[in-house]
């Protein structure tokens, strides 16, 4: 969301661009827009819109992405 | 009038009224007017109800529901899109915090419009106002509706907590026997429930393929007429204006208790004075006081969330203190005469403004856009800030009784 900006640099959202099979899943799940397709690779484009939820964690079929939120 | 209490006795069968009873009425509990013991005159309706053959004992068929009709796997309820008075009122009640951790439907399939083996098959949770939110957006539209057990809870938070689960999804295809209802292979899962759902896991485990939907119920029938596809726009979450003020009434609710307790510690606190303790001022000082609370809490729990954009800062506690001070001190010339000090005006203002940030802290739990990282981050840094605040203002407020 381009209108709500919450702190910066905060997300644990690590994305393994080595591991990623360009499945597109994560762009599709993300309801923050972090990931687009680049020359058919997910690439994170927005990290400070990760809220970590979790969505592209679950769905990545290449265990490329990692979310590992405190408590909350 | 005297009322006589009802007589369905065997020995006494010329004077059962309930002779001609319709379907559906029960005689429980049931009192009944002499009158109507009169021949010729019966209480009891003769219109024939649609839905009698589904009349179980201890059973009661929920207002949504319109007719059943068979499957392969049953008779299946097929529900309305539109919504009564009931439901409204229900989901006021709820928006309310009334209720609002029993507000549940029944899991498994239900049909809206009229479904056929090729109809999609929508996957939801089983708390009413998810449930009912769907249905009104899915008017003129012939679809299949899976709702999982998420205990009543929401489609995303319950993916978060993992209820609404791969788990969850794949017990429920196999316990409404969902192969045996539909042709196709496919069920379109809320995009907000993939938290939860691992699309190769169902597909292995259960056969079905997982197809995100949009974020909002509202997009669905533009996605199913776009071939389930999604644009960016279906697949970002909002917070408008209204988003935010509909949760507001729920965050008040949430912090009455602790305002409760508050309250009564604050008449405590206003009646320590020179006089060790003094009834009269503790009920005097503690209204003014009391003001400083509710200034807080409107503050927090209602201008931040629905103002949130528009006031400065990323940190929602920082936020809080700046309403907070605006509220306050339109607050403190009205209350100023009671205060009667400087001492006691700052002791209020402190007070009330780290109310007001408590709250709008406590806002972040119910926004779409902050990580858990971040809301732990500043609650490190301001839980501290605002404890000390309350415990100065308590030293204040005690020390202007003097």
């Amino acid at each position: 969301m381009k209108d709500f900006r919450y702190l910066e640099d905060v997300a644990t959202l690590v994305l393994d661009e080595q591991k990623c099979i360009g499945c597109s899943l994560c762009t599709e799940v993300c309801p923050q827009a972090v990931f687009e397709m680049i020359e058919n690779k997910a690439r994170i484009v927005d990290f400070n819109a990760c809220m970590e939820c979790g969505a592209c964690v679950s769905n990545c079929p290449a265990d490329a992405i990692s979310v590992s939120p405190g408590v909350g | 009038m005297k009322i006589l209490p009802m007589d369905t006795k065997s020995e006494n069968p010329g004077r059962d009224p309930f002779q001609k009873k319709g379907p559906g009425l029960s005689t429980s509990n049931v009192q009944i007017m002499p009158a109507m013991n009169m021949q010729g005159l019966s209480c009891a309706t003769e219109e024939i109800r649609p839905l009698a053959a589904y009349d179980k004992p201890g059973y009661a068929l929920c207002n949504y529901v319109d007719h059943f009709m068979e499957t392969g796997a049953g008779p299946v309820p097929v529900i309305r899109p539109d919504l009564d008075k009931r439901d409204r009122l229900s989901t006021i009640a709820v928006r309310c915090g009334i209720r609002r951790h029993k507000y549940l439907v029944s899991p498994g399939l239900y049909g809206i419009g009229s479904p056929d083996p090729d109809s999609e098959v929508l996957v939801t949770a089983n708390y009413k106002l998810t449930f009912d939110h769907l249905r009104s957006a899915l008017g003129g539209i012939s679809a299949w509706i899976l709702v999982l057990d998420t205990n009543g809870v929401n489609v995303w938070c319950a993916a978060g907590k993992k209820t609404f689960s791969t788990r969850e999804l794949v017990n429920r295809i196999q316990a409404v026997s969902l192969k045996q209802v539909v042709t196709h292979k496919r069920v379109i899962v809320p995009q907000l429930g993939a938290t939860g759902v691992s699309p190769r896991q169902v597909k292995t485990q259960s056969g079905f393929r997982v197809v995100y939907g949009p974020v909002r119920a509202c997009d669905i029938p533009v996605f199913l007429n776009n071939g389930r596809k999604a644009d960016k726009s279906m697949r970002q979450v909002s917070f408008t204006l209204f988003e935010r003020f509909v949760l507001t009434p729920v965050e008040l609710h949430g912090a009455l208790k602790m305002a409760g307790i508050t309250a009564l510690a604050l008449f405590v606190l206003s009646g320590i004075g020179p006089g060790i303790f003094s009834f009269h001022e503790a009920w005097e000082r503690g209204l003014v006081s009391l003001a400083a609370l509710v200034t807080g809490l409107i503050s927090g729990a209602i201008l931040t969330p629905v103002l949130l954009p528009f006031i400065p800062s990323k940190k929602f506690a920082f936020k809080g203190i700046l309403t907070g001070s605006v509220c306050t001190l339109l607050l403190l010339p009205v209350i100023y005469p009671g205060i009667g000090s400087m001492a006691g005006a700052a002791a209020l203002f402190i007070f009330s403004v780290m109310v007001s940030s408590h709250l709008a802290m406590n806002f972040t739990g119910a926004t779409p856009f902050t990580s858990p990282s971040g809301v732990e981050k500043e609650m490190k840094q301001y839980l501290p800030v605002q404890l000390a605040g309350v415990l100065v203002s308590a030293g204040l407020w005690i020390y202007s009784a003097f």
